[in-house]
């Protein structure tokens, strides 16, 4: 084949490159979007605890020197159910700083569920409002984040986490952000 | 047309522009009200993803048209009100994508498709009509006499 015809076949081996590429985006899940708030500061927000809780949560409680694990979470929503085991060792086990978000919630059926499914929280902020969580660009319940010392928002995990996401990514990340 | 289907009529033309948004959503000021209206058909429902917060349903989309009309009250431009959206959820949120060095492959990719296009094809017109038509070879001399008797109008 000369060089000329060869040229006729730019236009199927683009095509071909272009079908590839959108082959390769359908097996993506359009949920997992990158939160625009990496490397920024948490927002500035105060919210009350739950009834019979002594401490809410704001901005100062997420800059405490140390790193943290903010989870949003909400009694109705069924993948809080399966990621709380996970959670619960993560504070026991390995002593992981977390705060909880109670995200369009009724705060007497967080309660409810917390009695039952354990809490692993130091504090929990009552997001009544649904405000404050989209502050921090919450798409739903749960969602992760990992925020270091200084108060500012270092990774963003949505949906339940699994042991796999807490020994792979979780737990080095949190490592590497306490012995800065 | 029967007096009576008028009206019928009437309130289905009305009906059409009605869609997600609640009557107790909407602001009294018509005006900030229209520009809510707006600036909402551009906003993405980021749990649907592609409806706008305008046309969903979703919570989190009704959340984001109380949240359009209570920074329109407190005196925020419509382009304010789209950042303070675009802060929190990135540049998805926003349907109508902003023109910036990462999305100018967007805005100008088809531009320059029909560019590369539009030159091959003049290019290869060009070429054509160059080869299809080689001058001429000069007229003989018995050619040019009898053109001159043409001219001349003597054939």
């Amino acid at each position: 084949m000369t060089p000329r015809k060869l040229l006729y076949l730019l236009p199927l081996l683009a095509f071909g490159a272009l079908t590839a590429w959108f082959a390769a985006g359908l097996g993506r899940d359009p949920h997992l979007l990158p939160s625009a708030l990496i490397d920024k500061p948490v927002p500035q927000f105060e919210l009350p605890p739950l009834p019979g809780y002594a401490h809410g949560l704001n901005t100062a409680d997420l800059a405490s020197g140390e790193p943290q694990l903010l989870n949003v979470f909400a009694s109705w929503c069924l993948p809080c159910r399966a990621e709380q085991p996970v959670l619960l060792r993560l504070a026991r086990e390995q002593g992981v700083a977390m705060r909880g978000l109670d995200y369009r919630d009724r705060p007497e059926d967080a309660v409810a569920w917390l009695a039952t499914a354990g809490n692993p929280f130091r504090s929990i902020g009552a997001d009544t409002e649904n405000r404050v969580a989209i502050d921090f660009g919450v798409y739903g319940a749960p969602e992760s984040f990992i925020i270091d010392g200084q108060g500012r928002i270092r990774y963003k995990h949505v949906g339940p986490l699994t042991p796999e996401d807490v020994r792979q990514t979780i737990l080095p990340l949190l490592a590497s952000l306490k012995g800065r | 047309m029967n007096a009576r289907l008028l009206p019928a009529l009437a309130v289905l033309i009305w009906s059409l522009p009605a869609l997600a948004v609640l009557p107790g959503e909407m602001l009294s000021d018509p005006a900030l009200e229209a520009r809510a209206r707006e600036i909402s058909q551009d906003l993405r429902c980021l749990v649907c993803q592609n409806q706008s917060i305008d046309d969903s349903n979703a919570p989190l989309a009704r959340d984001l048209r109380l949240l359009v009309r209570e920074r329109l009250k407190a005196g925020d431009s419509d382009q304010a009100v789209v950042d303070y959206v675009s802060a929190r959820y990135g540049d998805f949120a926003r349907l109508k994508p902003p023109f910036q060095p990462n999305t100018w492959l967007l805005w100008l990719g088809p531009l320059a498709v029909a560019l590369a296009g539009a030159a091959t094809v003049a290019w290869r017109l060009r070429r054509r009509t160059g080869a299809a038509a080689p001058a001429p070879p000069p007229l003989s001399a018995e050619e040019s006499a009898r053109l001159a008797r043409l001219l001349d109008g003597q054939e």
